[in-house]
């Protein structure tokens, strides 16, 4: 069996983990009588993860270069309360309301301030030499409190109709057929990842995996593609909006009621995309190259003419783009700007990529088991609220699951050494 | 006299007030091997990283081949083509061993992605070379021994065409088959043209190995001397008590008395 798994070259700590998720879930499913595991309730899971998700993908590297960044809530924070007063107080003067321009100024603008604040705090660490904890703890009192100098503490709402969709919910779904495609391309694109990665070893003469490895490794990860989208299909729409857009478009209800899917939700294929660009950058660019290095020996990487202090800033930079995107994701599905959002975010944010494998020594951490870390906390947060727990029993057990996470970690990279 | 391939003249760098490198000049010739002696903190391994452009000197300058060199950087020194193996190896640990090769130098795709099959097909060449039993190119350099932690560091020196080599104490972790193959190497390497600082603090891993030596005691340079004309007690002598022979060119460390 574990010669098997070493032939497919798949990490088996990933595996570890989407056995975690699937206990998860399976557990909750039984104790909520078959509620959770539904297409419904995963899809607002996808959709309750994108923001942290986003997030986390940023706070792997961060923590890969032995450092942390406790602002990322605080700045969502203080972005969503820019992108909020921008969108509904400032463009509509402008431009006039529901420009359609203004989604992307508003995006622009967030993704914008965000790297701006994320690079500032990046130089303060990098070129100034203050700890990270230090400057992100500033950072996050600084960007809270600025978050409510905006407004003076008041809620702006509402938001741009096509922001919205970034946020999910009934119109920000991109529907059954346009998520067939994506299905469609994904696998294409595995497909030819996989071909192209094996056509180049054997063009230097290297090992590949066997014929049956390669084939499993591309079924499962196009089943895994073609399942996510089936799911997210198989949630319709509440009957009567499905009517109504039925009537806007002068089709016949059938017998039987009307079933027209909900398809992936805009702010899941953000953070699918977002970890799809991060995973590239991490593993295939001399950027992602130089953040392993500097984690896994600062000096060496400096003796070899990295320049260990912009790399740094850029990785802080980069984190607050992303906390910018993820402001975006969470004011609108909102529909609204608080200057509360984000609120503890760095925590999940923290223990997302914590629970996926980020080994907080530096060195040591992985895009996807980032996401799937924060897709653990939000199905264990998910779940209890299904079941009725209270929030404050909430907050103990993903405490104690972050804490019992780290535990197993140890124990098997200890086996491994 | 040809031109040496580096000379540094009066280089001298402070720390905190505390002179760790006090106007000292060595030069290196191209094919020539010049050990670098003294005690642990006599300021070998600063004089070095001023070379290698880890730290800026405070004064003087560094020639090489004739030509005054502005090495700010370990970046800049690698643009004279002067490579450095550090005693503690500077490798990343959590990479492998074609990564840690190419640090800072990763040959990229068309599409300026890394191009690790050719980087670790690069990695097969030199090592093939310098240690035909290295197996474990997929592994993170951390789960290596010392002599093939020590083979990675080489190949990432002389991979790039190296020039000037400089080799901090490059067998203090190494078994005595491998630091036989080190000296070897170094021959080999000395038969290409390529000058070699050896650092030392023990005479007897680098006396057979060197052309000349250059002592340094407390900062200063004690004197230089070709090994044909000076003994291993000589020698000792400059390491532990300062003392410059009729043999050797005594430099400002000398003591007053010799």
């Amino acid at each position: 069996m574990t010669h098997q798994l070493r032939a497919l070259e798949i990490d088996p700590r990933l595996v570890g983990m989407l056995g975690a998720l699937a206990a998860i879930w399976i557990g909750f499913d039984l104790l909520s009588g078959g509620a959770f595991v539904t297409p419904r309730n995963l899809w607002n899971l996808s959709v309750q993860t994108a923001s942290i998700a986003v997030m986390a993908c940023g706070m792997v590297l961060i923590i890969v270069t032995r450092n942390i960044d406790l602002s990322v809530g605080a700045i969502l924070g203080f972005v969503s309360m820019l992108v909020g007063v921008l969108q509904a107080r400032l463009l509509p003067e402008l431009l006039g309301l529901e420009h359609p321009a203004t989604w992307l100024i508003a995006v622009a603008a967030a993704i914008v301030a965000g790297g701006a604040i994320g690079l500032f705090q990046g130089a303060l660490i990098a070129y100034l030499g203050i700890p990270s904890f230090i400057v992100t703890l500033g950072g996050l009192l600084v960007w809270r409190g600025a978050a409510w100098w905006v407004t003076q503490g008041q809620t702006v709402a509402p938001m741009d109709s096509t922001f919205r969709k970034l946020g999910g919910g009934i119109e920000g779904a991109i529907g059954a057929p346009l998520s067939w495609a994506i299905a469609a391309v994904g696998c294409a694109a595995i497909l030819a990842a996989l071909w192209f990665a094996r056509q180049r070893k054997m063009r230097f003469g290297f090992a590949v995996r066997p014929a049956w490895a390669e084939a499993t490794v591309a079924l499962l990860s196009c089943g895994a593609v073609v399942g996510a989208v089936a799911i997210a299909n198989a949630y319709y729409l509440p009957p009567r909006v499905a009517e109504r857009l039925a009537q806007a478009q002068g089709l016949a209800i059938p017998e039987g009621g009307l079933f027209i899917g909900h398809g992936l939700a805009v702010p899941v294929l953000v953070a699918l995309g977002v970890g799809l660009a991060m995973t590239v950058l991490a593993m295939r660019t001399r950027f992602g190259r130089y953040v392993f290095a500097i984690g896994g020996n600062p000096e060496a990487a400096e003796l070899s003419g990295v320049n260990t202090r912009r790399t740094l800033m850029k990785v802080f930079g980069l984190m607050g783009v992303l906390c910018g995107i993820a402001a975006c994701i969470s004011t609108a599905r909102l529909n609204a700007a608080t200057n509360a959002a984000g609120t503890l975010d760095e925590l999940y944010v923290i223990a997302a990529a914590v629970i996926g494998g980020t080994s907080l020594a530096g060195g040591l951490g992985t895009i996807a088991g980032a996401m799937l870390g924060a897709l653990v906390m939000q199905s264990l947060q998910s779940g209890m609220v299904l079941l009725g727990v209270d929030a404050p029993m909430q907050n103990i057990v993903v405490g104690l699951v972050l804490v019992f996470a780290v535990w197993v970690d140890t124990v098997y990279r200890r086996g491994i050494r | 006299m040809s031109v040496p391939l580096v000379e540094m003249r009066d280089i001298s760098i402070a720390f905190g007030g505390i002179k760790a490198v006090d106007s000292v000049s060595v030069d290196l010739h191209a094919g020539e091997v010049v050990a670098l002696l003294g005690h642990n903190g006599a300021g070998k391994s600063t004089l070095i990283k001023i070379l290698s452009g880890a730290y800026p000197a405070d004064a003087g300058e560094i020639r090489v081949r004739g030509q005054q060199a502005r090495i700010a950087s370990p970046r800049d020194a690698k643009t004279y083509g002067i490579e450095t193996i550090y005693q503690t190896l500077a490798l990343a640990d959590n990479v492998d061993a074609a990564a840690n090769v190419f640090l800072g130098r990763e040959i990229v795709t068309r599409w300026g992605t890394l191009d690790d099959a050719a980087m670790e097909s690069q990695t097969r060449k030199v090592m093939a070379r310098l240690n035909p039993h290295f197996r474990r190119f997929k592994e993170p350099v951390r789960a290596l021994s010392g002599g093939q932690r020590q083979s990675v560091a080489i190949a990432r020196a002389i991979y790039f065409d190296a020039k000037i080599l400089i080799m901090d104490e490059p067998t203090a972790a190494l078994g005595p088959a491998e630091t036989k193959q080190v000296g070897e190497l170094v021959l080999e390497l000395k038969r290409q043209g390529i000058g070699i600082f050896l650092i030392s603090h023990d005479i007897h891993d680098v006396f057979d190995l060197a052309d000349r030596v250059s002592v340094m005691k407390n900062g200063r340079l004690v004197g230089t001397a070709r090994v044909e004309d000076v003994t291993k007690d000589e020698v000792l002598g400059m390491i532990i008590l300062g003392k410059c022979p009729p043999g050797a060119v005594p430099g400002p460390g000398a003591s007053a008395d010799a």
